[in-house]
């Protein structure tokens, strides 16, 4: 018999295992030990195909509010940084109730099953059930579980590294899991009972699957100056998102890269190809288009994560698609695999095959020649300047690649513009989440603006953490506690002293700061301990800069 | 239990916090100070309470023992041994003099709570404390008082230590689940180190534990003052590393990644504190098998001494102050922050 706790128990010993073999070790004795479904929920759950999000964190939230004083609970989550976490210790445990847990507790499956059949006004009640009856641990784990938010430092990938090492069939590879991985699903009994030799292999040939795609590295210039161009072929590098088509005569599939089935939001994407009539599995880019050219990734973003987009918002951004790869033509039995041939004969193929169905927003990436190093800056410099940023460098890739998932050394490679810079002045502080609780390493930061009154004041433009290194967090962390002025709950109002480089891809009109501009994927590029703040950047610099 | 909320001469006309640390002016004495002082009292041997080169120290045996051991047997000019209840006349001269008492405060060997009384006021300097039982020394206990002294290292209601034995159970469980892997346990020499020996024995392990050589002293301090540690053996009386494969090891936790940790065959790396409760910390100091282990009051420990006591007001000295502060306010008890800076390393316990 399985219950919760194993499954609590089993997500407590991975988090806090560092080593690999000994996950793969835990993991494998709790596919031993436990039967289905349970087992095959917990891959789901530690693979992230789990698709069902119970309730949201602000239900968590605000039925956590309904059981304890606010103010100590704002408290406990500044200091923790984490909700699930603060939840599961703060959750009072009931006095009435017997804590001889392990006689009653649910399965795993009796959990997801629950959730999935609870009408919404009584999740939450559902929940406080279980909350009182479970460890901290346990809390822990169904919050995390029940929005989706679970990190125990177990990848997909390595998911599927255990699950070949627990195959009792010694002729089983990761790459045979791999190929079958996205035609299966959760519970995934089908799988496990393949791997343990008990049944055949399932059959996913008609089913509409994502394969894994192909990532680039980034190249440094070093790494550019020993490329031979006489063996690799460019494209430009598109700033939008990637996607796999997968058409069949069954229907059609686009996914996104970590293969999330993204078609319910670009059903006009979906019905061009659908009119092309070609079949098979192909490597793109998703893009925002207007009458005459590509749009911007601000363009697109408004159409993500949309699950059904009204009529209207379809005609203002209409969307479409640049292909540059191709997994496989035809469908069925008909299905060829073209992973295997390199990347010049895979893009001859997908030119026969397509050429005679594009049109607007249904195109083929075009190939560049390059032939030396500072010809690849220069293309790289002037598509960007040109594009208005709606390219944003180029790819490199070599000819005889063969579609690899992964990311595989040496084979494709990105090179993005450079980053722009501003230097910016530190404003504001927050303590950190996860792996940085009770760090300050949120930073809110500003440049030299005009007031309303007209005195030179600092407006701020944009929030980062990430770009330094983990010792100079540590050093950030102490400036700010040593330079704090003022307190607005967590948030540290801190002296107007320190400058820090930031480096950013795009500059936007926004509402949502005093400043009017936001800055896209802003990080911290270096700490300018030296640089006196008055001498950081005006914002009308970044006002020339937006992106119309 | 003071019925009165008046207090006459009020403490904050005669207890201020310098530089240096806590002072009572008409004592002319230090609670704990951080820089070398004429006259001070020491709540326990824990290094950023007890520091060498006063002229005149007052402590139990056990805390001027520990300190001997630590800055020299001539670490004070004079040290006045105080057993817990004795009175003490701290100012025999004086008109109205101070006089001071020792209680047991549950943190460690050697830990006293410290109260000073002038002119019919009182004061309780709890120093560190804790209330879960604790067999290295004798528990702590509530004393009546006008204004309690109290500590918040773990002032929030996230904070609800286990009981040591749950803690012990899963080091055990480890044992067996990974017999090959030395299981190195990160503990503080003073106080940690002792108690999670006790707690192992307690537990029924009769194996010899493994030290490094940062905790010997100490632990041989314990052994003096009549506790039974079992056998322990330093490491570095081990003439073949791999027999540590299945053994516990006990280090200071600045040991656990440095390169001594390195000789240990494949070391799993346990860390014992209360800070592990909280999932992040554990992952910051590498550990992997949290043992949520404190020397001091938990959230719930606070709040019940804080009602078992009922004093007038309440000083906070360091820590999560604001969640006491609080609770105080909630409770009807006059809560004020002292916000003490040098004891508190956001990182050790």
């Amino acid at each position: 018999m399985s219950n919760f706790a194993d499954f609590s128990t089993l997500l407590d010993s991975l988090y806090y295992t560092s080593s690999t073999k000994a996950k793969t070790r835990l993991l494998c004795e709790y596919l031993t030990n436990t039967p289905d479904p349970d087992r095959g929920w917990a891959i789901a759950v530690l693979s992230g195909t789990l698709q069902l999000e119970f309730f949201s964190r602000s239900t968590v939230k605000n039925l956590m509010l309904t059981h304890c004083d606010p103010v100590l609970f704002a408290m406990s989550y500044d200091y923790v940084g984490e909700m699930s976490e603060t939840v599961a210790h703060m959750w009072p445990t009931p006095k009435t109730i017997e804590l001889d847990c392990n006689r009653s507790l649910p399965s795993l499956n009796d959990i997801i099953t629950e959730f999935s059949n609870t009408p919404k006004n009584a999740i939450p009640e559902c929940l406080a059930s279980y909350l009182d009856r479970f460890t901290p641990s346990q809390r822990w784990a169904l919050v995390k579980l029940g929005t989706r938010g679970l990190r125990v430092g177990v990848s997909a990938r390595l998911v599927k590294n255990i699950l070949a090492e627990f195959a009792s069939v010694s002729t089983i590879q990761v790459s045979d899991i791999e190929t079958l991985w996205h035609g299966v699903s959760p519970p995934y009994t089908e799988l496990l009972t393949w791997l343990e030799g008990k049944t055949p292999k399932p059959d996913v040939s008609d089913r509409i699957v994502f394969h894994p795609v192909m990532l680039a590295h980034p190249v440094t210039e070093a790494e550019l100056a020993n490329i031979d161009f006489n063996e690799w072929v460019a494209e430009y590098k598109y700033d939008g998102i990637r996607v796999q088509i997968v058409a069949t005569s069954h229907g059609i599939g686009m996914f996104s890269r970590t293969g999330d089935d993204i078609a319910h939001s670009f059903p006009d994407v979906v019905e061009l190809w659908q009119n092309t009539g070609v079949y098979g599995v192909f490597d793109g880019e998703l893009l925002a288009f207007s009458d005459v050219d590509i749009g911007t990734f601000n363009q697109l973003q408004q159409r993500l994560n949309k699950k059904k987009p009204t009529k209207k918002l379809m005609n203002e951004i209409p969307c479409g698609i640049i292909i540059y790869d191709c997994l496989a033509l035809g469908s069925g039995t008909q299905r060829c695999s073209l992973t295997e041939l390199p990347l010049s004969e895979r893009q001859t193929k997908l030119t026969e095959v397509l050429t005679p169905v594009i049109q607007h927003r249904i195109r083929l990436s075009p190939t560049i020649t390059i032939t030396s190093k500072t010809q690849c800056q220069r293309v790289r410099d002037e598509i960007c300047e040109r594009s208005g940023q709606r390219i944003e460098g180029l790819m490199l890739k070599r000819k005889t690649s063969l579609y690899m998932s992964g990311r595989p050394k040496g084979q494709w490679v990105k090179y993005k513009r450079d980053p722009m810079l501003v230097d910016a002045v530190i404003m504001y502080a927050q303590r950190g989440h996860g792996k940085r609780s009770s760090f300050y390493s949120d930073y809110t930061f500003g440049c030299w603006g005009t007031n309303e009154i007209g005195e030179r004041v600092l407006l701020p433009i944009g929030k980062a953490y990430s770009g330094f290194s983990d010792a100079e967090l540590h050093e950030l962390d102490k400036w700010v506690r040593k330079h704090t002025i003022g307190r607005f709950g967590p948030v540290k109002e801190v002296a107007k002293e320190l400058v820090f480089e930031v480096a950013f891809d795009s500059v936007h009109t926004s509402k949502r700061h005093k400043s009017g501009i936001a800055l896209r994927f802003p990080r911290i590029h270096r700490i300018r301990w030296d640089k006196p703040a008055n001498e950081a950047d005006e914002l009308t610099r970044l006002v020339g800069m937006i992106i119309q | 239990m003071s019925t009165s909320t008046i207090l006459e001469p009020h403490p904050d006309t005669w207890i201020e916090v310098r530089s240096a640390g806590i002072y009572c002016i008409p004592a002319d004495v230090y609670i704990d100070p951080m820089q070398p002082v004429e006259r001070a009292l020491i709540t326990h041997g824990h290094a950023d309470h007890a520091r060498g080169g006063h002229q005149r120290v007052w402590a139990t045996l056990e805390t001027i023992t520990i300190m001997q051991q630590r800055y020299g047997i001539e670490h004070a000019l004079l040290q006045t041994v105080v057993t817990f209840g004795e009175e003490i006349n701290l100012t025999p001269e004086a008109e109205h003099p101070v006089f001071m008492c020792l209680y047991p405060a549950g943190h460690i060997l050697g830990s006293a709570q410290i109260k000073l009384t002038y002119q019919g006021v009182s004061i309780v300097f709890a120093g560190d404390y804790k209330r879960t039982p604790d067999p290295s020394c004798p528990a702590f206990i509530p004393i009546d008082c006008d204004v309690f002294v109290t500590e918040a290292t773990f002032a929030l209601p996230v904070f609800n230590h286990p009981p040591i034995q749950d803690e012990i159970h899963k080091l055990i469980l480890s044992l067996t689940r990974f017999p090959e892997r030395c299981h190195l346990v990160g503990a503080y020499a003073l106080g940690k180190c002792q108690r999670v020996i006790l707690g192992l024995r307690q537990y029924g392990y009769h194996k010899p534990i493994y030290l490094h050589g940062a905790l010997l002293k100490l632990c041989q301090t314990y052994r003096e003052f009549g506790y039974d540690l079992g056998e322990c053996v330093p490491v570095s009386e081990v003439d073949d590393y791999h027999s540590l494969a299945g053994e516990i090891v006990l280090a200071p936790p600045s040991a656990l990644t440095d390169r001594w940790s390195r000789k240990l065959p494949d070391v799993l790396t346990c860390m014992a504190s209360g800070w592990m409760q909280i999932r992040a910390r554990t992952k910051q100091k590498r550990a992997e098998l949290p043992l949520i282990i404190s020397d001091h009051c938990d959230w719930q420990e606070l709040l019940d001494t804080l009602d078992e006591i009922r004093p007038t007001e309440v000083w906070i000295t360091h820590g999560r102050e604001d969640a006491l502060m609080h609770a105080c306010n909630n409770m009807g008890i006059h809560a004020r922050a002292l916000r003490l800076i040098g004891y508190e390393d956001e990182n050790n316990e």
